[in-house]
């Protein structure tokens, strides 16, 4: 049976697991639904308020905060597996029959689970997207929709990305690091508004080191047809999301690393 | 005072227990730092965007600055969830024990699950202040910094109404665990719980800043007295009779809140049937 394949059995074997509670599962999606639509409950009071900020205006801020909703809520669908790798297959030792088994350990971790609740997530994302395009009167042109996958794929490859790094980290702490929800819900905390509200440091932390700036803020630029107001060049905004696919690159590179140096606990 | 005695050994028993914790009070103070930061130099940005509006802001960036600092230093004394231990009682079937010891259940839970949000947000709540209130200011950033209470009567208020919101606290929490006794499931219902408390204990966005025409509302409501009231004392925005008032509210919904539970859980415990076996 070839990769693709397989994984799509895993799935399906794991929605009909989740769906054996329906009730559960409905329930989940909606209250993961309700918890994210209310960051933008905040940013509606505030323009109310205030009016605008920098020239941005609520629409603009949708627009930004639905194409990182919608990267991270893919990334969501299909990293558990790296998300919970250190409390549920390092320190228990769970690791060792993954191994066993004549399959990439890869594969085996991206088939672990398929977050079906993580479609409220998803939906808002898009509600919130949608509503803010055509709030600002954005044309989907196809090179805009082409832009838009482009940059959400270039996003949840940055995400599964971080979930990898934690993921291999715990090759070495024998533990989930919960530190590291910083980076990924944080981050997506943090990409929700266009970077030049933030401070310089930061602002830097996010381009240079966690490269959320690259999958949020310079596309977002091009979708909304606007300059980049720091000053990056225009060509790179639409390039930026390639920034999402090196940053995952480099984290399998942490991940085989990490599973060469692998020793079971023993228990 | 005997009375109480069973009562004080539970709340101290779990203090100690969850002060053990420390890799997870450092964890989740990182991540209340990067939580506080981004949301003070959001608000920044939009007090810079329009004086007009940052004149007639009801609170000043000053006060919004240390309400944001504060709710991160306090954010494990709001009830997220129900107490996992009772979830794992009634779940284990280990509930009947609780039911057999001779006290009353009530109390019993109420206390340890105070305890339990009391010694989770203690630590976590001296590191922020320390970041936020004493390194800010040294590295030269007190315009970033965690700001001292409006006044000597402020802090007194301030801290009589934290423990209000301790109280107040401790009785959601139950309505909380008597849902998931109730259901027998700790996920359910209280998803939908969650996003009301974010919103409107204040948490989301100190509740002055929404639009004056729900003030009066957002004020009224129960969830303000876990977090927005004792904050709006310390910033002395309730001051004089107004801040009798406040105290007032608080001791309003923590008996209501108590009455229901109590109610309810005897209800509840009528017709339970134990798990497990």
């Amino acid at each position: 049976m070839n990769s693709l394949a397989l994984l799509g059995r895993y799935y399906a074997a794991s929605m009909r697991a989740q769906l054996q509670y329906p009730g559960s599962a409905i329930m989940l999606g909606i209250g993961a639904f309700a918890t994210t639509i209310i960051d933008m409950l905040a940013v509606w009071a505030l323009f109310d308020r205030f009016g605008q900020v920098q020239g941005w205006r609520l629409g603009d801020i949708a627009v930004f905060y639905g194409v990182i909703s919608i990267s991270f809520a893919l990334a969501d669908f299909v990293s558990r597996g790296f998300d919970v790798f250190g409390s549920e297959f390092v320190k228990t030792g769970a690791f060792d029959r993954v191994l066993l088994r004549p399959r990439s350990p890869t594969l085996q971790l991206i088939g672990y689970e398929f977050r079906l609740s993580r479609f409220g997530r998803m939906a808002q994302a898009v509600l919130v997207l949608s509503l803010g395009a055509w709030a600002v009167g954005l044309d989907w042109t196809p090179d805009k929709i082409a832009l838009l996958a482009w940059t959400v794929a270039g996003g949840a490859a940055l995400f599964v990305g971080l979930m990898i790094l934690q993921a291999s980290l715990a090759f070495w702490t024998t533990e989930s690091l919960e530190v590291f929800n910083v980076l990924t819900y944080g981050g997506v905390q943090a990409g929700q508004f266009p970077l030049s509200l933030y401070a310089g440091w930061f602002r830097n932390l996010l381009i240079f080191i966690v490269p959320i700036g690259a999958v949020a803020y310079y596309p977002v630029l091009a979708l909304l047809d606007q300059p980049d107001p720091l000053g990056a060049p225009d060509w790179w905004l639409p390039a930026a999301p390639a920034m999402g696919f090196l940053f995952l690159a480099a984290s399998f590179l942490a991940w085989r690393a990490g599973v060469a140096r692998y020793t079971s606990t023993g228990s | 005072m005997d009375a109480a005695r069973p009562y004080l050994a539970a709340f101290s028993s779990r203090f100690l227990l969850m002060l053990q914790y420390r890799a997870a009070a450092i964890a989740g103070f990182a991540t209340q730092c990067w939580w506080g930061a981004i949301k003070v130099m959001i608000l920044a940005a939009f007090f810079a965007a329009s004086p007009g509006a940052a004149e007639a802001s009801p609170i000043s960036l000053a006060q919004a600055i240390t309400y944001i600092w504060m709710v991160q230093a306090l954010l494990a004394l709001t009830p997220w969830g129900s107490d996992p231990e009772v979830a794992q009682a009634v779940r284990t079937g280990s509930v009947a024990y609780d039911r057999l010891r001779p006290v009353d259940t009530y109390w019993l839970w109420y206390v340890r699950g105070g305890a339990w949000m009391v010694s989770r947000a203690a630590p976590r709540a001296a590191l922020m202040l320390l970041a936020a209130g004493l390194a800010l200011p040294l590295l030269g950033l007190e315009a970033w910094a965690w700001g001292p209470p409006a006044g000597l009567a402020a802090a007194g208020f301030f801290t009589v109404s934290l423990g209000l919101a301790v109280a107040l606290s401790s009785a959601l929490l139950m309505i909380v665990n008597i849902v998931v006794a109730a259901t027998l499931t700790d996920r359910g219902a209280v998803v939908l719980y969650n996003p009301l408390v974010i919103v409107f204990s204040g948490n989301l966005l100190p509740l002055a800043l929404y639009p004056d025409w729900a003030q009066t509302a957002l004020l009224m409501q129960p969830f303000a007295g876990m977090l927005d009231i004792p904050l709006r004392l310390y910033m002395g925005q309730l001051a004089g009779a107004w801040a009798w008032a406040g105290l007032g509210l608080q001791v309003f919904w923590v008996l209501a809140l108590i009455l229901v539970g109590r109610a309810a859980l005897a209800r509840v415990m009528a017709r339970l049937e134990v798990q497990g076996g």
